[in-house]
Protein backbone atom coordinates (compact mmCIF):
# COMPACT_ATOMS: atom_id res chain seq x y z
CA UNK A 1 0.00 0.00 0.00
CA UNK A 2 1.52 3.49 -1.20
CA UNK A 3 1.32 6.41 1.11
CA UNK A 4 -1.45 8.61 -0.07
CA UNK A 5 -0.64 12.03 -0.91
CA UNK A 6 -3.54 14.02 -1.13
CA UNK A 7 -1.87 17.71 -1.91
CA UNK A 8 -1.99 16.10 -5.10
CA UNK A 9 -5.74 17.17 -5.25
CA UNK A 10 -4.69 20.43 -4.52
CA UNK A 11 -2.42 20.77 -7.66
CA UNK A 12 -4.92 19.17 -9.92
CA UNK A 13 -7.72 21.14 -8.52
CA UNK A 14 -8.02 23.88 -11.19
CA UNK A 15 -8.43 21.03 -13.87
CA UNK A 16 -11.08 18.91 -11.61
CA UNK A 17 -12.62 22.21 -11.31
CA UNK A 18 -13.27 23.07 -15.12
CA UNK A 19 -14.05 19.08 -15.17
CA UNK A 20 -17.26 20.04 -12.81
CA UNK A 21 -18.14 23.00 -14.49
CA UNK A 22 -18.27 21.06 -17.67
CA UNK A 23 -20.81 18.37 -15.65
CA UNK A 24 -22.96 21.24 -14.17
CA UNK A 25 -23.57 22.61 -17.46
CA UNK A 26 -24.60 19.52 -18.89
CA UNK A 27 -26.95 19.00 -16.16
CA UNK A 28 -28.31 22.37 -16.74
CA UNK A 29 -28.71 22.62 -20.48
CA UNK A 30 -29.78 19.18 -20.30
CA UNK A 31 -32.29 19.52 -17.93
CA UNK A 32 -33.65 22.51 -19.63
CA UNK A 33 -33.78 20.91 -23.19
CA UNK A 34 -35.61 17.55 -21.53
CA UNK A 35 -38.34 19.37 -19.63
CA UNK A 36 -39.13 21.22 -22.59
CA UNK A 37 -39.38 18.13 -24.61
CA UNK A 38 -40.72 16.60 -21.79
CA UNK A 39 -43.56 18.31 -21.11
CA UNK A 40 -44.55 18.79 -25.00
CA UNK A 41 -44.43 14.79 -24.80
CA UNK A 42 -46.50 14.86 -21.95
CA UNK A 43 -48.93 17.36 -23.56
CA UNK A 44 -48.85 15.04 -26.56
CA UNK A 45 -49.32 12.12 -24.39
CA UNK A 46 -52.33 14.16 -22.58
CA UNK A 47 -54.05 15.35 -25.73
CA UNK A 48 -53.99 11.34 -27.32
CA UNK A 49 -52.46 13.28 -30.76
CA UNK A 50 -53.01 10.95 -33.28
CA UNK A 51 -50.07 8.93 -34.17
CA UNK A 52 -47.85 11.12 -32.95
CA UNK A 53 -48.78 10.16 -29.17
CA UNK A 54 -47.97 6.19 -29.75
CA UNK A 55 -44.66 7.12 -31.88
CA UNK A 56 -44.11 9.56 -27.87
CA UNK A 57 -44.98 6.59 -26.26
CA UNK A 58 -42.79 3.79 -28.09
CA UNK A 59 -39.58 6.39 -27.96
CA UNK A 60 -40.14 6.70 -24.27
CA UNK A 61 -40.41 3.35 -23.68
CA UNK A 62 -37.50 2.26 -25.08
CA UNK A 63 -35.27 5.07 -23.31
CA UNK A 64 -36.61 3.93 -20.51
CA UNK A 65 -35.71 0.01 -21.11
CA UNK A 66 -32.37 0.15 -22.72
CA UNK A 67 -28.89 1.80 -20.85
CA UNK A 68 -28.33 4.78 -21.07
CA UNK A 69 -24.63 4.02 -22.45
CA UNK A 70 -26.18 2.44 -24.78
CA UNK A 71 -28.31 5.24 -26.22
CA UNK A 72 -24.99 8.01 -25.69
CA UNK A 73 -23.94 5.39 -28.56
CA UNK A 74 -26.40 5.47 -30.64
CA UNK A 75 -26.56 8.78 -30.82
CA UNK A 76 -22.82 9.62 -30.80
CA UNK A 77 -23.44 7.70 -34.02
CA UNK A 78 -27.28 8.47 -35.61
CA UNK A 79 -26.93 13.13 -34.73
CA UNK A 80 -24.17 13.52 -37.36
CA UNK A 81 -26.10 11.16 -40.29
CA UNK A 82 -29.27 13.18 -39.03
CA UNK A 83 -28.03 16.48 -39.04
CA UNK A 84 -26.89 15.93 -42.03
CA UNK A 85 -30.66 14.54 -43.85
CA UNK A 86 -31.58 17.47 -42.68
CA UNK A 87 -29.14 20.43 -43.88
CA UNK A 88 -30.09 18.99 -47.07
CA UNK A 89 -26.90 17.69 -48.73
CA UNK A 90 -26.79 14.29 -47.24
CA UNK A 91 -23.48 13.85 -46.11
CA UNK A 92 -22.83 13.27 -42.15
CA UNK A 93 -21.77 16.27 -40.47
CA UNK A 94 -19.79 15.41 -37.35
CA UNK A 95 -20.32 17.83 -34.40
CA UNK A 96 -18.07 16.67 -31.66
CA UNK A 97 -18.67 14.08 -28.30
CA UNK A 98 -19.48 17.86 -26.59
CA UNK A 99 -22.73 18.75 -28.16
CA UNK A 100 -23.53 15.22 -29.07
CA UNK A 101 -23.45 14.70 -25.42
CA UNK A 102 -25.87 17.83 -24.43
CA UNK A 103 -28.08 16.69 -27.23
CA UNK A 104 -28.36 13.29 -26.14
CA UNK A 105 -28.73 13.99 -22.69
CA UNK A 106 -31.38 16.12 -23.25
CA UNK A 107 -33.24 14.04 -25.67
CA UNK A 108 -32.85 11.01 -23.11
CA UNK A 109 -33.76 12.95 -20.15
CA UNK A 110 -37.13 14.31 -21.81
CA UNK A 111 -38.15 11.00 -21.46
CA UNK A 112 -38.13 10.51 -17.87
CA UNK A 113 -39.47 14.35 -17.67
CA UNK A 114 -41.99 13.83 -19.13
CA UNK A 115 -43.41 10.52 -17.27
CA UNK A 116 -43.36 13.07 -14.61
CA UNK A 117 -45.22 15.82 -15.98
CA UNK A 118 -47.85 13.65 -17.44
CA UNK A 119 -48.44 11.70 -14.24
CA UNK A 120 -49.10 15.93 -13.02
CA UNK A 121 -51.24 16.58 -15.38
CA UNK A 122 -53.52 13.67 -14.42
CA UNK A 123 -53.43 15.05 -10.65
CA UNK A 124 -54.80 18.45 -11.72
CA UNK A 125 -58.58 18.45 -10.35
CA UNK A 126 -61.10 18.58 -13.14
CA UNK A 127 -62.51 21.74 -11.46
CA UNK A 128 -59.71 24.00 -13.21
CA UNK A 129 -60.79 23.02 -16.11
CA UNK A 130 -64.13 23.45 -15.92
CA UNK A 131 -63.15 26.55 -14.34
CA UNK A 132 -61.09 27.39 -17.81
CA UNK A 133 -63.69 26.76 -19.69
CA UNK A 134 -66.52 28.70 -17.75
CA UNK A 135 -63.97 32.08 -17.81
CA UNK A 136 -64.06 30.89 -21.59
CA UNK A 137 -59.60 30.62 -21.70
CA UNK A 138 -58.53 29.67 -24.95
CA UNK A 139 -56.87 25.57 -24.35
CA UNK A 140 -53.41 27.75 -24.98
CA UNK A 141 -54.16 30.09 -22.15
CA UNK A 142 -55.67 27.57 -19.90
CA UNK A 143 -52.78 25.23 -20.11
CA UNK A 144 -50.14 28.19 -20.37
CA UNK A 145 -51.28 30.13 -17.06
CA UNK A 146 -53.32 27.67 -15.70
CA UNK A 147 -52.27 24.04 -15.75
CA UNK A 148 -49.23 24.04 -15.67
CA UNK A 149 -47.67 26.21 -13.26
CA UNK A 150 -49.62 24.11 -10.99
CA UNK A 151 -48.37 20.94 -12.82
CA UNK A 152 -44.17 22.92 -12.50
CA UNK A 153 -44.89 23.26 -8.81
CA UNK A 154 -46.74 20.38 -7.64
CA UNK A 155 -44.64 18.03 -9.69
CA UNK A 156 -40.93 20.56 -8.60
CA UNK A 157 -39.31 17.91 -5.74
CA UNK A 158 -39.91 15.13 -8.05
CA UNK A 159 -38.52 16.87 -10.63
CA UNK A 160 -35.47 18.26 -9.07
CA UNK A 161 -34.46 14.40 -7.83
CA UNK A 162 -34.70 13.21 -11.21
CA UNK A 163 -32.29 16.35 -11.73
CA UNK A 164 -29.59 14.89 -9.48
CA UNK A 165 -30.34 11.55 -11.24
CA UNK A 166 -29.27 13.13 -14.18
CA UNK A 167 -26.42 14.94 -12.39
CA UNK A 168 -25.11 12.08 -11.39
CA UNK A 169 -25.78 9.94 -14.78
CA UNK A 170 -23.70 12.82 -16.75
CA UNK A 171 -20.11 10.74 -15.55
CA UNK A 172 -21.28 8.45 -18.14
CA UNK A 173 -19.79 10.55 -20.69
CA UNK A 174 -16.35 8.97 -20.08
CA UNK A 175 -17.36 6.59 -22.67
CA UNK A 176 -17.34 9.52 -24.98
CA UNK A 177 -14.03 10.51 -23.48
CA UNK A 178 -15.41 13.92 -23.10
CA UNK A 179 -13.50 16.09 -19.50
CA UNK A 180 -16.31 16.42 -16.91
CA UNK A 181 -15.37 15.71 -13.51
CA UNK A 182 -14.39 12.12 -13.75
CA UNK A 183 -13.36 12.37 -17.18
CA UNK A 184 -10.88 14.69 -15.89
CA UNK A 185 -9.77 13.02 -13.16
CA UNK A 186 -9.09 9.62 -14.76
CA UNK A 187 -6.71 11.71 -17.39
CA UNK A 188 -4.81 13.14 -14.24
CA UNK A 189 -4.32 9.50 -13.04
CA UNK A 190 -3.04 8.23 -16.34
CA UNK A 191 -0.63 10.98 -16.12
CA UNK A 192 0.60 11.21 -12.34
CA UNK A 193 -0.50 7.36 -11.33
CA UNK A 194 -2.41 8.69 -8.56
CA UNK A 195 -5.64 6.53 -9.49
CA UNK A 196 -6.51 6.67 -5.59
CA UNK A 197 -6.33 9.97 -4.44
CA UNK A 198 -8.42 11.51 -7.89
CA UNK A 199 -10.80 8.71 -7.64
CA UNK A 200 -11.43 9.18 -4.14
CA UNK A 201 -11.45 12.95 -4.59
CA UNK A 202 -14.11 12.61 -7.48
CA UNK A 203 -16.35 10.96 -5.21
CA UNK A 204 -16.45 13.21 -2.18
CA UNK A 205 -17.45 15.82 -4.57
CA UNK A 206 -20.38 14.00 -5.89
CA UNK A 207 -20.83 12.86 -2.55
CA UNK A 208 -21.36 15.90 -1.08
CA UNK A 209 -23.14 17.97 -4.08
CA UNK A 210 -25.50 15.28 -4.28
CA UNK A 211 -26.31 14.87 -0.67
CA UNK A 212 -27.06 18.59 -0.50
CA UNK A 213 -28.95 19.10 -3.38
CA UNK A 214 -31.35 15.51 -1.93
CA UNK A 215 -31.27 17.72 1.40
CA UNK A 216 -33.08 20.83 -0.08
CA UNK A 217 -35.10 18.82 -2.08
CA UNK A 218 -36.33 17.12 1.54
CA UNK A 219 -36.99 20.42 2.74
CA UNK A 220 -38.43 21.38 -0.20
CA UNK A 221 -40.84 19.23 0.12
CA UNK A 222 -41.43 19.17 3.72
CA UNK A 223 -42.87 23.11 3.06
CA UNK A 224 -44.70 21.82 0.25
CA UNK A 225 -46.54 19.42 2.63
CA UNK A 226 -47.12 21.96 5.60
CA UNK A 227 -48.24 24.81 3.13
CA UNK A 228 -50.80 21.90 2.39
CA UNK A 229 -52.06 20.91 5.84
CA UNK A 230 -52.21 24.61 6.94
CA UNK A 231 -54.54 25.28 4.01
CA UNK B 1 -30.36 -6.40 -42.11
CA UNK B 2 -29.14 -8.79 -39.11
CA UNK B 3 -27.60 -10.79 -41.79
CA UNK B 4 -24.14 -9.72 -40.54
CA UNK B 5 -24.59 -10.88 -37.52
CA UNK B 6 -24.58 -14.68 -38.91
CA UNK B 7 -20.93 -13.90 -40.81
CA UNK B 8 -17.71 -15.27 -39.49
CA UNK B 9 -15.63 -13.08 -37.19
CA UNK B 10 -12.05 -13.25 -37.18
CA UNK B 11 -11.89 -15.85 -34.16
CA UNK B 12 -13.84 -18.28 -36.35
CA UNK B 13 -17.16 -17.39 -34.56
CA UNK B 14 -20.10 -15.84 -35.57
CA UNK B 15 -21.00 -12.21 -34.72
CA UNK B 16 -24.22 -13.00 -33.22
CA UNK B 17 -22.10 -15.77 -30.79
CA UNK B 18 -19.83 -12.48 -29.14
CA UNK B 19 -23.48 -10.65 -28.72
CA UNK B 20 -24.58 -14.28 -27.08
CA UNK B 21 -21.79 -14.14 -24.58
CA UNK B 22 -21.84 -10.26 -24.09
CA UNK B 23 -26.15 -11.09 -22.99
CA UNK B 24 -24.25 -13.74 -20.99
CA UNK B 25 -22.12 -11.42 -18.80
CA UNK B 26 -25.09 -8.95 -18.60
CA UNK B 27 -27.76 -11.95 -17.22
CA UNK B 28 -24.94 -12.58 -15.14
CA UNK B 29 -23.70 -9.66 -13.30
CA UNK B 30 -27.82 -8.24 -13.26
CA UNK B 31 -28.55 -11.84 -11.64
CA UNK B 32 -26.30 -12.55 -9.22
CA UNK B 33 -26.26 -8.83 -8.52
CA UNK B 34 -29.66 -8.67 -7.72
CA UNK B 35 -29.75 -11.10 -4.64
CA UNK B 36 -26.54 -9.65 -3.15
CA UNK B 37 -28.44 -6.27 -3.82
CA UNK B 38 -31.82 -7.81 -2.44
CA UNK B 39 -30.04 -9.49 0.77
CA UNK B 40 -28.28 -6.15 1.66
CA UNK B 41 -31.03 -4.05 0.76
CA UNK B 42 -33.68 -5.86 3.27
CA UNK B 43 -31.19 -5.79 6.25
CA UNK B 44 -30.54 -2.06 5.67
CA UNK B 45 -33.58 -1.14 4.93
CA UNK B 46 -34.39 -2.41 8.21
CA UNK B 47 -31.87 -0.78 10.02
CA UNK B 48 -33.83 2.61 8.85
CA UNK B 49 -36.59 1.40 10.69
CA UNK B 50 -34.99 0.43 14.07
CA UNK B 51 -35.07 2.60 17.65
CA UNK B 52 -31.69 1.82 18.01
CA UNK B 53 -29.86 4.94 17.42
CA UNK B 54 -26.53 3.49 16.17
CA UNK B 55 -27.87 0.91 13.58
CA UNK B 56 -30.48 3.48 12.42
CA UNK B 57 -27.42 6.10 11.71
CA UNK B 58 -25.26 3.50 9.73
CA UNK B 59 -27.98 2.53 7.74
CA UNK B 60 -28.47 5.75 6.95
CA UNK B 61 -25.14 6.64 6.46
CA UNK B 62 -24.94 3.38 3.86
CA UNK B 63 -28.05 4.77 1.73
CA UNK B 64 -26.94 8.17 1.50
CA UNK B 65 -22.97 7.30 0.65
CA UNK B 66 -24.29 4.50 -2.32
CA UNK B 67 -27.44 6.86 -3.47
CA UNK B 68 -24.89 10.20 -4.00
CA UNK B 69 -21.92 9.00 -5.65
CA UNK B 70 -22.41 7.62 -9.51
CA UNK B 71 -22.76 4.05 -10.22
CA UNK B 72 -19.95 4.69 -12.45
CA UNK B 73 -17.27 6.55 -9.81
CA UNK B 74 -18.37 3.33 -7.87
CA UNK B 75 -17.40 1.17 -10.28
CA UNK B 76 -13.98 2.90 -10.60
CA UNK B 77 -13.44 2.64 -6.96
CA UNK B 78 -13.93 -1.09 -6.32
CA UNK B 79 -11.73 -1.44 -9.50
CA UNK B 80 -9.25 0.51 -9.22
CA UNK B 81 -8.86 1.79 -6.01
CA UNK B 82 -9.56 -1.11 -3.60
CA UNK B 83 -6.85 -3.26 -4.63
CA UNK B 84 -4.84 -0.40 -3.49
CA UNK B 85 -5.73 0.57 -0.06
CA UNK B 86 -6.31 -3.06 0.87
CA UNK B 87 -2.92 -4.56 2.61
CA UNK B 88 -0.11 -5.35 -0.57
CA UNK B 89 -0.66 -9.37 -0.38
CA UNK B 90 -4.32 -9.29 -0.58
CA UNK B 91 -4.67 -6.19 -3.51
CA UNK B 92 -1.84 -7.80 -5.29
CA UNK B 93 -4.06 -11.10 -5.03
CA UNK B 94 -6.59 -9.46 -5.85
CA UNK B 95 -5.20 -7.88 -9.09
CA UNK B 96 -3.83 -10.94 -10.32
CA UNK B 97 -7.65 -12.64 -10.67
CA UNK B 98 -7.80 -13.30 -14.60
CA UNK B 99 -9.59 -10.99 -17.30
CA UNK B 100 -12.87 -11.35 -17.38
CA UNK B 101 -13.31 -12.51 -13.61
CA UNK B 102 -11.15 -9.26 -12.63
CA UNK B 103 -13.85 -7.25 -13.84
CA UNK B 104 -16.57 -9.40 -13.42
CA UNK B 105 -16.38 -9.28 -9.49
CA UNK B 106 -15.75 -5.43 -8.60
CA UNK B 107 -18.79 -5.21 -10.84
CA UNK B 108 -20.84 -7.33 -8.98
CA UNK B 109 -20.29 -6.06 -6.29
CA UNK B 110 -20.27 -2.57 -7.34
CA UNK B 111 -23.80 -3.39 -8.81
CA UNK B 112 -25.30 -4.86 -5.91
CA UNK B 113 -24.55 -2.69 -3.22
CA UNK B 114 -25.57 0.07 -4.93
CA UNK B 115 -28.69 -1.38 -5.97
CA UNK B 116 -28.91 -2.31 -2.36
CA UNK B 117 -29.19 1.40 -0.97
CA UNK B 118 -32.02 2.29 -3.69
CA UNK B 119 -33.40 -1.13 -2.53
CA UNK B 120 -33.27 -0.52 1.16
CA UNK B 121 -35.41 2.92 0.59
CA UNK B 122 -38.08 1.10 -0.85
CA UNK B 123 -38.05 -1.86 1.67
CA UNK B 124 -38.13 1.09 4.35
CA UNK B 125 -40.89 2.59 2.95
CA UNK B 126 -42.55 -0.61 2.89
CA UNK B 127 -42.45 -0.77 6.58
CA UNK B 128 -43.09 2.38 7.01
CA UNK B 129 -46.57 1.75 4.92
CA UNK B 130 -47.66 -0.68 7.54
CA UNK B 131 -50.24 0.58 9.94
CA UNK B 132 -48.97 0.78 13.76
CA UNK B 133 -51.26 -1.65 15.12
CA UNK B 134 -49.35 -4.89 13.31
CA UNK B 135 -46.13 -4.01 15.44
CA UNK B 136 -48.61 -3.04 18.57
CA UNK B 137 -50.99 -6.37 18.21
CA UNK B 138 -47.05 -8.46 18.31
CA UNK B 139 -45.98 -7.19 20.71
CA UNK B 140 -49.12 -7.73 22.95
CA UNK B 141 -49.34 -10.98 21.63
CA UNK B 142 -45.55 -10.81 23.19
CA UNK B 143 -43.12 -11.12 20.10
CA UNK B 144 -40.25 -9.41 20.73
CA UNK B 145 -38.30 -7.06 18.76
CA UNK B 146 -36.94 -9.88 16.39
CA UNK B 147 -39.34 -11.68 15.76
CA UNK B 148 -42.22 -8.97 15.35
CA UNK B 149 -39.89 -7.80 12.31
CA UNK B 150 -39.21 -11.68 11.37
CA UNK B 151 -42.87 -13.07 11.39
CA UNK B 152 -45.46 -9.97 11.00
CA UNK B 153 -43.45 -6.80 9.69
CA UNK B 154 -40.94 -8.26 6.95
CA UNK B 155 -43.33 -10.52 5.51
CA UNK B 156 -45.99 -7.87 4.86
CA UNK B 157 -43.52 -5.00 3.78
CA UNK B 158 -41.99 -7.01 1.11
CA UNK B 159 -45.21 -8.06 -0.04
CA UNK B 160 -46.39 -4.67 -0.81
CA UNK B 161 -43.05 -3.31 -2.33
CA UNK B 162 -42.92 -6.30 -5.45
CA UNK B 163 -44.77 -3.46 -7.65
CA UNK B 164 -41.71 -0.86 -6.85
CA UNK B 165 -38.95 -3.08 -6.51
CA UNK B 166 -39.65 -3.86 -10.61
CA UNK B 167 -38.43 -0.54 -11.20
CA UNK B 168 -34.83 -1.45 -9.43
CA UNK B 169 -34.93 -4.82 -11.21
CA UNK B 170 -35.20 -2.63 -15.02
CA UNK B 171 -32.31 -0.14 -13.48
CA UNK B 172 -29.92 -3.18 -12.02
CA UNK B 173 -30.02 -4.80 -15.60
CA UNK B 174 -28.97 -1.71 -17.66
CA UNK B 175 -26.89 -0.56 -14.83
CA UNK B 176 -24.98 -4.00 -16.24
CA UNK B 177 -23.62 -1.37 -19.33
CA UNK B 178 -21.47 0.59 -17.07
CA UNK B 179 -19.22 -2.73 -16.18
CA UNK B 180 -17.98 -1.86 -19.62
CA UNK B 181 -16.00 1.02 -18.35
CA UNK B 182 -13.74 -1.62 -16.07
CA UNK B 183 -13.51 -3.88 -19.69
CA UNK B 184 -16.13 -6.50 -18.99
CA UNK B 185 -17.20 -7.36 -22.22
CA UNK B 186 -21.13 -7.59 -21.51
CA UNK B 187 -23.84 -6.81 -23.96
CA UNK B 188 -23.77 -2.95 -24.67
CA UNK B 189 -19.22 -3.59 -24.95
CA UNK B 190 -19.85 -6.11 -27.55
CA UNK B 191 -22.67 -4.42 -29.72
CA UNK B 192 -19.30 -1.40 -30.24
CA UNK B 193 -17.09 -4.23 -30.80
CA UNK B 194 -18.93 -5.47 -34.14
CA UNK B 195 -19.80 -2.03 -34.73
CA UNK B 196 -16.18 -1.59 -35.17
CA UNK B 197 -15.13 -4.00 -36.62
CA UNK B 198 -18.05 -4.53 -39.24
CA UNK B 199 -19.17 -1.04 -39.74
CA UNK B 200 -22.26 -2.39 -39.53
CA UNK B 201 -23.25 0.13 -36.56
CA UNK B 202 -27.08 0.22 -37.05
CA UNK B 203 -27.16 -3.68 -36.90
CA UNK B 204 -24.91 -3.98 -34.02
CA UNK B 205 -26.89 -1.32 -31.88
CA UNK B 206 -30.24 -2.21 -33.28
CA UNK B 207 -29.83 -5.57 -32.31
CA UNK B 208 -28.64 -4.66 -29.09
CA UNK B 209 -31.23 -2.34 -28.30
CA UNK B 210 -33.91 -5.43 -29.16
CA UNK B 211 -32.40 -7.33 -26.49
CA UNK B 212 -32.78 -5.28 -23.89
CA UNK B 213 -36.16 -4.63 -24.65
CA UNK B 214 -36.75 -8.22 -24.58
CA UNK B 215 -35.47 -8.54 -21.14
CA UNK B 216 -37.13 -5.31 -20.00
CA UNK B 217 -40.58 -7.10 -21.06
CA UNK B 218 -39.41 -10.23 -19.07
CA UNK B 219 -38.44 -8.22 -16.10
CA UNK B 220 -41.82 -6.33 -15.65
CA UNK B 221 -43.57 -9.61 -16.93
CA UNK B 222 -42.05 -11.51 -14.18
CA UNK B 223 -42.15 -9.00 -11.94
CA UNK B 224 -45.81 -8.81 -12.44
CA UNK B 225 -46.36 -12.50 -11.98
CA UNK B 226 -44.79 -12.45 -8.61
CA UNK B 227 -46.72 -9.31 -7.36
CA UNK B 228 -50.00 -11.73 -8.67
CA UNK B 229 -48.49 -14.29 -6.45
CA UNK B 230 -47.66 -12.08 -3.20
CA UNK B 231 -50.44 -9.83 -3.69
CA UNK B 232 -52.23 -8.59 -0.45
CA UNK B 233 -55.60 -8.44 -0.49
CA UNK B 234 -57.14 -4.51 -1.20
CA UNK B 235 -53.68 -3.06 -1.41
CA UNK B 236 -52.64 -1.46 -5.05
CA UNK B 237 -51.59 -4.38 -8.00
CA UNK B 238 -48.21 -3.61 -9.87
CA UNK B 239 -49.85 -2.37 -13.00
CA UNK B 240 -51.29 0.57 -11.60
CA UNK B 241 -48.51 1.42 -8.65
CA UNK B 242 -46.26 3.14 -11.34
CA UNK B 243 -48.81 6.08 -11.61
CA UNK B 244 -50.46 6.03 -8.30
CA UNK B 245 -47.14 6.11 -6.85
CA UNK B 246 -46.07 9.34 -8.37
CA UNK B 247 -49.85 10.60 -8.28
CA UNK B 248 -49.79 10.15 -4.38
CA UNK B 249 -46.64 11.92 -4.34
CA UNK B 250 -47.70 14.68 -6.35
CA UNK B 251 -50.90 15.07 -3.98
CA UNK B 252 -48.74 14.75 -0.61
CA UNK B 253 -46.57 17.23 -1.41
CA UNK B 254 -48.00 19.43 -3.29
CA UNK B 255 -50.72 22.77 -2.12
CA UNK B 256 -52.64 22.36 -5.02
CA UNK B 257 -55.32 19.42 -4.07
CA UNK B 258 -55.52 21.01 -0.87
CA UNK B 259 -56.25 24.62 -1.96
CA UNK B 260 -58.69 22.94 -4.31
CA UNK B 261 -60.86 21.62 -1.46
CA UNK B 262 -61.38 24.99 -0.65
CA UNK B 263 -62.80 25.54 -3.96
CA UNK B 264 -65.05 22.59 -3.72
Amino acid sequence: MNSLDFSIILQAWPYLWSGLLFSLALTAVASIIGLILGTCFALVQHFEVPVVSQIVRGYIAVMRSIPLILVLFWFFFLVPIVLGHLSGNGRPIPIGATYTAFITFGLFEAAYYSEIIRVGLRAVNKGQFEACQALSLSTFDTYRNVILPQVFRVASPIILSQTIILFQDTSLVYVLSLTDLLGAASKLAQLNGRLVEMYLAVAVVYLVISSAASQFVASLRKRYALAGVHR
Amino acid sequence: MFGVLFEQTADGQRYIDWLLSGLGWTLALAFFGWWIAFAVGVVVGIGRTVRNRFFAALARMYVEIFRNIPVLVQMFLWYFVLPEILPDTLGNAIKQIPPPWGSFFPALLCLGLYTAARIAEQVRAGIEALPKGQAEAANALGLGGYLTYRYIIIPQALRLIVPSLTSEVMGIYKNTSVALTIGLMELTAQARQISEVTFQTFTAFGAATLIYLALALIAYQSMMLIDKAVHIPGTAHARDIADQELTAEVQQDGVVPDAMEVVK
